[in-house]
């Protein structure tokens, strides 16, 4: 699977967790925190969708990997590709 | 067949906690004793017109896009668009002592300027309260409970004024008599004084059907006409729940927001376990309709603390009601009127046992006195009000047990609350007004923290 879409399955997630956000303006370099209103529980939230949607776990000392999304796309990608 | 929950009463929290669950695939069953959902916050219909059971206003206001807001996390956490609501603030309340009167808004900032003009020595004590308040971490569940009064008076030295601050926070969320937690002080003087109130259009039914939709669309089961009447456990472990048709429902995970004392009054166990007190917290609630609205009198106040004694008192009264102090709600009176008629809302404390001890006949004549008081009151709000009513709707406490199955009608629950959820049974967890957070915004996150915690996290 290219960045692309896994770019793409993870605003996807992000899009329904931070339902009131505008998630087309994110920039990929910035901690996804300071652009939107994402606190602990939502991130947890989107741990739990990857899960659900995706079958991939993520544990608990990788949870910063998830900060930005250029941190979310290098660190998922290999996971999605796993599956593929 | 197995649960992987079973939530116990569709009220606010249960109806949260059922909604986490089941969006992340969890097998859940939400049982409700009535044939409707809502619980203390519920509606009914009388006179061709919809009555909501509680709704004064919605606390923790926040204007869409606010962050790091507990009605963010809530509505987030549901999945429940902030647009839904359509919320309409208050225009602003009223604290009224016999001495003084405090006007607050969603603001804080108007109400410190009005606290200036009356009490101008407290001012730096106030800026201090806040700031400790602000720092404050009211929803760690391992807070050493201190008494609020004992540490807002080494902010505000002056009685009066403690009391009038005090007077909207207790009647609005405190299950102790005169005092709370300070956590708890913490949470309703955010929720009120510094998020405030608003009214989601349509009242509590609004609320409650994007709670019933996300439910069907999640494909959540939910029984009504499902009373518990009995909890069975093995090895101080929960096992499942059994229904008054006799069905027994085996879950690992069983959620209750029955209340603590309730909950544990059905709990079968080999070992005896530890009781929790019945609340005294219930109320009178007075609903009058008028033909014309608060504004054609020229009142524009959305609710008013009223209080007509020097000190406070919050307690349970020892007479069948108390008719010296209320909150008098107005809500055609938040920014868009939502009505067709002119609606007056009047709470006033009461006395359990008193109404449960009255004939038929006592009860319809304390209702009608409870009723006359409630028009002296609407008097004293809207001095000119011509004194029309066209339809007039009183409940009592025991109204209240008997549509929720509460203890003593306590509307505020146990003063023994359970902050992290926990029973001396595994598997079985409080939610809702007895894991300690109030109302209807305070009630729902409990059962969404309650789920995430017990239900999610492994
Ligand atoms: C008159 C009044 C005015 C209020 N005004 C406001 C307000 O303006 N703003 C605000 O935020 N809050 C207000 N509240 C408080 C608010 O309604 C409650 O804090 C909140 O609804 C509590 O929700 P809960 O889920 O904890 O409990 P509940 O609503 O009590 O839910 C418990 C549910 O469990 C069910 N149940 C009980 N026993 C069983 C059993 N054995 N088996 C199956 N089901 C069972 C009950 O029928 C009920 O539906 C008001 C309450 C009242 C009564």
């Amino acid at each position: 699977m290219d960045n692309v879409q896994v770019r793409k399955h993870v605003l996807d997630i992000i899009a329904d967790v931070a339902l009131d956000d505008d998630v087309t303006t994110i920039d990929d370099a910035v901690a996804l925190r300071d652009q939107l209103d994402l606190d602990s529980m939502d991130f947890l939230d989107i741990v739990m969708e990857l899960k659900k949607r995706h079958k991939i776990i993520v544990p608990q000392e990788d949870y910063p990997q998830l900060a930005s999304m250029q941190s979310c796309v290098d660190y998922l990608g290999p996971k999605f590709t796993a599956l593929a | 067949m197995k649960y992987d929950a079973i939530i116990i009463g569709a009220g606010m929290s249960g109806m949260a906690a059922a909604i986490r669950l089941a969006m992340f695939d969890k097998k859940v069953l939400l049982l409700e004793k009535h044939v409707i959902t809502g619980g203390l916050n519920s509606y009914y219909k009388r006179a061709k017109r919809d009555f909501d059971v509680g709704l004064h206003a919605l606390t923790n206001y926040m204007e869409k896009g606010e962050r790091r807001k507990p009605l963010a996390t809530l509505l987030k956490q549901l999945r429940i668009p902030y647009d839904s609501l359509e919320l309409s603030p208050q225009r602003h309340s009223k604290i009224i002592f016999p001495e003084k009167t405090l006007t607050f808004t969603n603001d804080l900032n108007e109400l410190v300027e009005d606290i200036a003009i009356h009490f101008p020595n407290q001012i730096d004590g106030l800026t201090k309260l806040i700031a400790h308040i602000n720092e404050f971490n009211e929803t760690a569940l391992d807070n050493e409970h201190v008494l609020a009064k004992d540490v807002v008076r080494r902010y505000i030295s002056n009685e009066e004024l403690l009391e009038m601050i005090f007077c909207p926070l207790l009647i609005y969320g405190s299950a102790w008599e005169n005092d709370m937690d300070f956590s708890q002080f913490v949470i309703m003087f955010k929720s009120i004084y510094m998020e405030g109130f608003s009214r989601p259009k349509g009242g509590v039914r609004t609320i409650i059907n994007l709670l019933l939709n996300k439910l069907e669309t999640l494909g959540c089961e939910v029984r009504f006409r499902s009373e518990v009447i009995k909890i069975e456990t093995k090895n101080e472990k929960i096992k499942g729940v059994h229904l008054k048709n006799g069905d027994f429902i085996e879950a690992d995970l069983v959620i209750s927001s029955m209340g603590l004392p309730e909950t544990l009054s059905v709990v079968e166990t080999e070992k005896e376990l530890p009781t929790a007190r019945t609340g005294k917290m219930t109320f009178t609630e007075s609903i009058l309709i008028l033909d014309k609205f608060p504004k054609d009198f020229g009142v524009d106040t959305t609710i008013a603390f009223f209080n007509d004694r020097p000190k406070y008192l919050y307690r349970q009264p020892s007479d069948f009601y108390d008719p010296a102090s209320a909150v008098i709600c107005l809500p055609n009176n938040f920014v868009h009127n939502d009505f067709e008629d002119g609606w007056v809302r009047i709470t006033n404390m009461a006395n359990f046992n008193k109404w449960n001890e009255f004939t038929k006949d006592e009860y319809r004549a304390h209702k009608e006195l409870v009723f006359q008081n409630a028009c002296k009151l609407t008097k004293k709000i809207l001095p000119s009000w011509n004194e029309e009513v066209v339809y007039k709707d009183i409940f009592s406490p025991t109204t209240i047990k008997k549509y929720t199955s509460h203890f003593g009608g306590t509307v505020y629950g146990s003063t023994d609350k359970s902050r992290d959820g926990s029973t001396a049974i595994k598997g079985l967890v409080i939610c809702g007004t007895d894991q300690g957070f109030l109302g209807i915004v305070g009630s729902m996150l409990s059962g969404i923290s309650m789920a995430n915690l017990y239900g999610l996290m492994d």
